[in-house]
């Protein structure tokens, strides 16, 4: 063990001599743990023509190691009545497992495991590539607002690697071999680019000794590089229509913000937070009171900001037209919204209302650790400490009207800004097809 | 990107503890029933009341109106608008929700515990309760939005499956229609159907109150009188809903749609809350297509033929009956392989059933996964506002693991044959499928 500090009132951290960082947070409300292995490696890791490669990874990691054949993974941990699922995004790929107390020995055997025994056969990789593609003709293809959003993101970056969809495009999916995969979990899946963290009835010094048993073998390696590929500086707002067969079109309004890197220090981001939650923190913040109920001009509209991540920032708000409303007066509608709080500022009732829910917000998350567990995990992959987690409360408290005016003014201008807007295509519904005979389908 | 859905039907069915949960139960004098669970871990209280005032209990030619009033409630009430009762639960860092289903409406509350909070928070959901305006400027508004979200939904296939899905399951029962209504139902309504409708459903006899966290027995209590102390005593004027009739036919719809992949929906009707053969098909749908990556479908369809990224079934238990579905979408050109495949694999369980292994595996991973179902005040709140609701025995969760390790393989072919018949399914195929063969 190299170090052992504590972090925050029942948050422990420290780190195996092979580099795997792990995080253990105490909850003794129910019986239960939850662990998640945060690899440090996303699709923003990825390069044209080898897209989605960290998410077909994640599909090829239940398909067997030497000693857990294809299958058995999912099985084990049902067998003892625990969940596993994993999840990749931009960032990181992240496996978890949800078990009672007593069985996170299992969790972690079958981690560290895979994490360097990984077989990787032609064949299954072959029959889990066609899973893939079906995952994204039903996550993206056959969804217009998520081909907006993937329309959106291919735009507003160009050099940045956030451009490229977290699944891949669909002919870099059909494209990819099992030895890309093999490459890509030989470059990245290493205890020194991983992350365990631990929520639930568990003793710290136990889950350290555990670590130690299971993953403690396990050799580090050198990384690859990665390049910064900053995004250059936007210089004119940016326009794309996005056709799909739909009923009613749809708006994405995206702009460039700087995220968190020194949570102590940066303001803007804390800033940045409010002003989302000014124009969308509940029904009667800005859009909601004014946009949908005055103005009656969005059925739908919202705001959001990601405060953490290692890639560049995004400001965004959506919305859905109100029937017989043109997407240039929602347009106009939405910036009239985002100009009046870089001109006028927000009220002193707004902003409390926003630190108000931030704040219980805080004490309500404390009910999931699942929850709790995705925060320690993502804010470290993301490159902040885990006092940062604790420190977020107070961090926003701080903001000031004038600040959240200020990022207003300064980040949500039209130079950086990318509009994508759905086109809904019509297509021939009134000819269902004669119910065919139940035989001809069996 | 995740490498499967959301394990489906945690709340669709009742989980269990290990350990006894003391849910304390009382009524009040104006007929409401109470639930509730102390626990002062967290400085947090969760609240849901709720009400037999969902979608089954629109009146003909006005469906919709039960979602709409429920929609409704917070939209204006005791004298505040709606931008002044969001901005007051913000104020305070409250959380107002609900949900709303076939059988039921309800709402819910989150809010820290601390005194000033807590009153605040609990004052206007008790406004929202027992005080709606459903002012009429306010419904045209929410009306338009509704109608707006209708339109939208029908340029979904998935929804254009569920839909023609129901439908077909529930044919002609109060089940059988959207729970927010259709465009043509939802135009016409006015005002004055949303007040005589929340009149006859929201009374206090019809209340059930379900209270989770950092409260006394008694303030639980004084919270139940406040909340109802506003409504219509007793049971008010709701007729009991129609049992769910069985399919007399298969039936086949194949909807035209120009998406990549189809979807598919395959079911009939299931069984009711409460119905004794549950268990037994809860625990035989595990190894069917409710337990993952333990389940046959998804073994059968994905994981052999990688023909769908999500493939499942669940039976869904309501007040009057229920529904057994399967779900799928898989590329348009594979339709017709990939129901084969699904029909086959109901076909070899209806006749063969589950083997022994099946059996233990899914017992283990029922019985050994009920700590977690119930680790949040949260998930804990909706199993005993389901409880409360559906009139289930307290003990309901404790009994749970038993009930599940006493269920036989034989118990679960009668259970099934008792309640699926795989000659009369209804099959729905929402694509540019080339037909469905």
């Amino acid at each position: 063990m190299l170090s052992v500090t504590l972090a925050h009132a029942g948050v422990q951290q420290f780190t195996l001599d092979n580099g795997l960082r792990v995080i253990v947070q105490e909850d003794h409300r129910s019986p239960v743990v939850v662990s998640q292995l945060w690899y440090r490696v996303g699709s923003m890791d990825e390069f044209n023509g080898s897209t989605g490669l960290s998410h077909m990874l994640e599909h090829m990691m239940f398909k067997g190691t030497k000693t857990v054949p294809d299958g058995q993974f999912s099985r084990l941990i049902a067998s003892v009545g625990g969940r596993e699922n994993a999840f990749t995004n931009l960032d990181y790929t992240v496996y978890f497992e949800q078990l009672q107390k007593d069985r996170l020995g299992l969790a972690f055997r079958l981690e560290a495991d895979r994490m360097h025994n990984l077989l990787l056969a032609e064949d299954s990789f072959r029959q889990e590539n066609r899973v893939v593609q079906e995952e994204r003709r039903m996550r993206t293809e056959d969804q217009p607002e998520a081909l907006v959003y993937e329309n959106l993101m291919a735009t507003t970056f160009e050099a940045n690697p956030y451009r490229r969809p977290v699944i891949g495009w669909m002919d870099d999916i059909r494209n990819l071999t099992v030895d890309d995969v093999r490459h890509w979990y030989q470059s990245w899946y290493a205890p020194n680019n991983a992350t365990l963290v631990v929520v639930g009835d568990v003793q710290p010094d136990a889950v350290r000794a555990l670590a130690q048993q299971y993953f403690g073998g396990i050799a580090s390696h050198p990384l690859p590089v990665r390049k910064p590929q900053e995004e250059p500086q936007q210089v004119g707002t940016k326009r794309i229509v996005v056709k799909a067969p739909a009923k009613v079109p749809y708006m994405m309004m995206a702009w460039h913000v700087p995220v968190l890197r020194d949570y102590a220090h940066d303001w803007q981001p804390y800033a940045l937070q409010v002003l989302a939650g000014v124009l969308d923190g509940n029904s009667g913040a800005r859009l909601g009171r004014v946009v949908v109920r005055e103005q009656r001009i969005a059925s739908e509209a919202s705001a959001s900001y990601d405060l953490v991540g290692r890639g560049p920032g995004l400001f965004v708000i959506d919305a859905t037209p109100m029937q017989g409303k043109t997407m240039a007066e929602l347009e106009a509608a939405l910036q009239a919204q985002v100009r009046s709080i870089a001109e006028q500022g927000v009220s002193a009732d707004e902003l409390r209302r926003v630190k108000s829910q931030v704040i219980a917000d805080n004490v309500y998350r404390r009910d999931s650790m699942f929850y709790q567990a995705m925060l320690l995990g993502e804010y470290v992959t993301d490159g902040l400490p885990v006092e940062a987690v604790a420190a977020q409360a107070d961090r926003v408290s701080a903001v000031t009207a004038q600040q959240v005016q200020q990022v207003a003014k300064q980040y949500l201008v039209d130079d950086a800004l990318t509009v994508a807007t759905l086109d809904p295509q019509p297509w021939d519904e009134h000819h269902e097809r004669p119910a065919v005979d139940l035989h001809d389908l069996r | 990107m995740m490498r499967t859905g959301m394990i489906l039907g945690l709340l669709l069915w009742s989980g269990a503890a290990v350990a006894a949960l003391p849910i304390q139960h009382w009524q009040l004098d104006n007929g409401a029933q109470v639930y509730f669970v102390e626990n002062h871990d967290l400085p947090i209280i969760d609240v849901s009341v709720d009400f037999p005032a969902g979608s089954a209990y629109d009146p003909v030619g006005k469906e919709g109106v039960a979602s709409l009033t429920r929609r409704l409630l917070d939209q204006g009430a005791g004298g505040l608008t709606d931008v002044q009762i969001a901005g007051q639960l913000a104020d305070v860092g409250a959380t107002l929700g609900g949900h709303f289903d076939a059988d039921r409406a309800g709402v819910t509350l989150r809010t820290l515990s601390r005194p000033d909070e807590a009153h605040q928070a609990l004052s206007l959901m008790t406004a929202v309760i027992d005080k709606p305006a459903f002012a009429a400027s306010v419904v045209e508004r929410e009306k338009a939005r509704v109608i707006d979200a209708l339109r939208q939904s029908d340029g979904e296939p998935q929804v254009i499956a569920a839909v023609a899905f129901q439908k077909a399951v529930f044919a002609g029962h109060p089940y059988a229609h959207r729970e927010t209504g259709e465009i043509a139902t939802v135009s016409p309504l006015a005002s004055t159907d949303l007040q005589a409708f929340y009149r006859s459903h929201y009374t206090a006899g019809n209340a059930v109150i379900s209270l989770v966290g950092d409260m006394t027995r008694a303030q639980a209590d004084a919270i139940a009188h406040q909340l109802t102390a506003g409504l219509v005593p007793g049971k008010g004027d709701v007729p009991p809903l129609p049992s769910v009739p069985a399919l007399t036919d298969a039936q086949v719809r194949n909807i035209p749609f120009p998406s990549h992949q189809s979807q598919i929906f395959m079911g009939q009707p299931g069984v009711a809350r409460g119905d004794p053969d549950y268990y037994a098909l809860y625990v035989g749908n595990y190894v069917l297509g409710g337990g993952g990556f333990d389940s046959r479908l998804m073994n059968d369809v994905r994981q052999k033929r990688g023909l769908a990224y999500s493939v499942y079934s669940y039976f869904i238990p309501m007040r009057v009956g229920g529904v057994f579905q399967i779900g799928l979408q898989t590329r348009a050109d594979q339709t017709g392989q990939a129901l084969q495949v699904v029909r086959q694999t109901v076909d070899d369980f209806m006749a063969q059933g589950v083997t022994p292994a099946e059996l233990t595996q899914a017992k283990n991973s029922i019985v050994g996964g009920f700590p977690l179902r119930i680790d949040s005040n949260a998930k804990l709140l909706d199993y005993v506002a389901m409880i409360g609701f559906y009139g289930l025995p307290l003990d309901y969760l404790d009994t749970f693991p038993t009930q599940v390790q006493t269920v036989t393989a034989n118990q679960i072919a009668e259970a099934f044959r008792r309640h699926l018949n795989a000659g009369k399914m209804v099959t729905v195929v929402v694509g540019a499928a080339t037909a469905a063969k």
